[in-house]
């Protein structure tokens, strides 16, 4: 067995949006960039695995040169490899997924992880299109995993509840908060991370099926009114509530 | 004969889901808009009320049917719908973006070479082409796009659009097909329900607690406001990392993303993590000590108090009115 762990570079969850001078994706001044913040349930899922069966574990990126950065953390937790799809412009849901497939087939990998969404598209496909690109098996929104053999049981967050799916290798999974609690890179791991070749290829050609028209940002919302500062106040939210919003 | 536009319903312990009857309206307005053929299918043992979809608009309903398609398995619906698509003129695919519709849709999108945008909030027509607009980067920016492949698929967020009832008196005419041998090779065996009534990403009302709230313990208050107004609680990340709640209930970018009638907001500052889940919510209400909270600049009506002396108050002022 060998688990590929697919990683995307966003930005910082607590990021200020402001729209670029294209009209189209987001001005990256002043952002700074982190790893995905679920690529880092999927990656500790990875090591787990490999903890208990001794596989190997590669991370895969798309993305620029400063995507090495998610890739280096991903090695410095415990991964072995790491390989950079170098893009040139916008890939989307769709033309990333068939870029990656391709790597992890040529990696040979039959159990595969992804964060269940990027949080700068918040898609939350990708995962799943690439199983189907392979062929794979897939879970998604997994907060469980366990494997035996080729025998995998996984549970997924669903509306109410989990369901509980059993399926086989080769698969996909997308990790959820909740599935572990992601290590901290030891200092022996970032030095060793440091020393690691990331290998950089040309990501597969592109083959985008949507077209963005443009970015903007959401219509700003009217501050409302500060009823009160006690219990004094509550009669008149209520009566609010019931006779202007209509909503109780 | 126009081409089709297809639901594809979520059904949940034999019974149409309420996004369903959303999923069935908007595909109803865009085909009369685009001139296509409005078809829904489902996928299920027994559905009970299947019948419904006419009501919404929707005449003509496939039902797939097995004993073993009452849970979801994403082998064999990928199966099903997919084939459904390759044999009739399907041009575009809505489903609702739900847990199932999420996991699903993509899966059909890469089998048929498909565009698929997801959690979209509106679709307008423009140009005989659907626009769809849809939150990205937690909803602090809205996305514009359009999908350029033959096939077109799109999830819609619950609650954002709206089930009407065109005409009380249209017949549906269910086709049943019942399939056999589903390919099961990857399958729900069991369904572990949550032990919170009412899921905060499905209710119309959602009582939200935050740090403000001091302790797990204090959390009561929350349930008991959620109670009164029939709603489920949901809760900050803060609190859930401090493990007093569940990760199920924490609502913002690293948890779900709501849109409720009404949001309250208890104890919560409104980090910026946090507005993005919540911030499309049709009625906000936010009750915090600190004035100056971000959480005021969105809500619509706010008390600036103490959370432990206003949520009683407000817990019994409601039992007044129900």
């Amino acid at each position: 067995m060998k688990i590929a762990v697919c990683v995307s570079h966003v930005p910082d969850t607590a990021t200020k949006v402001k729209i670029g001078s294209d009209g189209k994706s987001i001005d990256p001044a002043g952002v700074s960039y982190i790893i995905n913040p679920y690529d880092e349930f999927a990656v500790e899922e990875a090591l787990k695995t490999k903890e208990l069966t001794g596989c190997e574990v590669v991370i895969i990126s798309l993305g620029s040169d400063s995507s090495k950065e998610s890739i280096r953390k991903a090695l410095a937790m415990g991964a072995d490899q790491g390989i950079l799809l170098k893009k040139d412009g916008f890939y989307d849901s769709f033309s990333t997924a068939c870029a990656l497939a391709k790597e992890i087939k040529e990696q040979k990998c039959d159990l595969v992880f992804f964060g269940k969404q990027s949080v700068d598209y918040d898609n939350s496909i990708t995962g799943q299109l690439t199983s189907e690109i392979l062929g794979f098996n897939c879970v998604s929104v997994v907060v469980s995993f366990k494997i035996e053999n080729n025998k995998i049981t996984a549970e997924r967050e669903i509306e109410g509840g989990r369901e509980v799916v059993e399926t086989e290798l080769p698969a996909v999974i997308t990790a959820q908060k909740g599935l572990n609690e992601p290590r901290y890179a030891s200092l022996k791991g970032i030095m060793a991370a440091k020393k690691k070749v990331i290998e950089e290829k040309p990501a597969k050609e592109v083959n985008n099926l949507t077209e963005v028209i443009k970015l903007v940002l959401p219509a700003s919302k009217q501050p409302g009114k500060i009823i009160g500062t006690d219990s004094s106040a509550v009669p008149e939210l209520v009566r609010l509530l019931r006779e202007e919003a209509k909503v109780i | 004969m126009a081409n089709k536009i297809l639901a594809v319903l979520e059904q949940r312990e034999g019974k149409l889901k309420r996004s369903a009857f959303e999923l069935i309206s908007t595909v109803k307005k865009i085909s009369i808009d685009l001139n296509l053929d409005p078809t829904a299918i489902c996928i299920g043992n027994n559905i009970d009320n299947l019948n419904e979809a006419g009501s919404y608009g929707i005449m003509d309903v496939v039902h797939f049917k097995n004993t073993e398609l009452e849970n979801y398995s994403s082998s064999a619906y990928t199966d099903i719908v997919s084939s459904f698509v390759k044999e009739n003129e399907v041009e575009y695919l809505l489903f609702s973006n739900t847990s199932l519709g999420k996991d699903l849709a993509p899966r059909i999108a890469a089998r048929l070479n498909a565009g698929c945008l997801t959690d979209c909030i509106n679709l307008q027509i423009n140009n005989g082409e659907i626009i769809a607009s849809r939150p990205v980067y937690a909803s602090k920016a809205i996305l514009e796009t359009k999908i350029n492949s033959p096939i077109r698929i799109f999830t819609i967020r619950p609650n954002v659009f709206k089930a009407e009832v065109t005409d009380g008196n249209i017949q549906t005419e269910i086709k049943v097909k019942e399939i056999s041998n589903p390919n099961l090779k990857t399958k729900v065996v069991a369904i572990k329900k949550s032990a919170d009534k009412l899921d905060v990403a499905e209710a119309d009302i959602i009582v939200s607690g935050g740090r403000g709230l001091k302790s797990s313990e204090n959390f009561k208050l929350i349930e008991e406001l959620a109670e009164v107004l029939g709603g489920a609680v949901g809760a900050s990340r803060a609190v859930v990392d401090a493990g007093w709640r569940n990760h199920g209930e924490q609502v913002g970018q690293t948890g779900k993303t709501v849109s409720p009638k009404l949001y309250i907001a208890c104890g919560i500052s409104g980090a910026i993590q946090h507005l993005a889940g919540m911030s499309s919510s049709r009625y906000i209400v936010a009750i915090n000590k600190d004035k100056d909270a971000p959480i005021f600049n969105i809500a619509d009506y706010g008390i600036a108090g103490d959370v432990f002396e206003i949520i009683p108050a407000l817990i019994q002022e409601i039992k007044k009115i129900s």
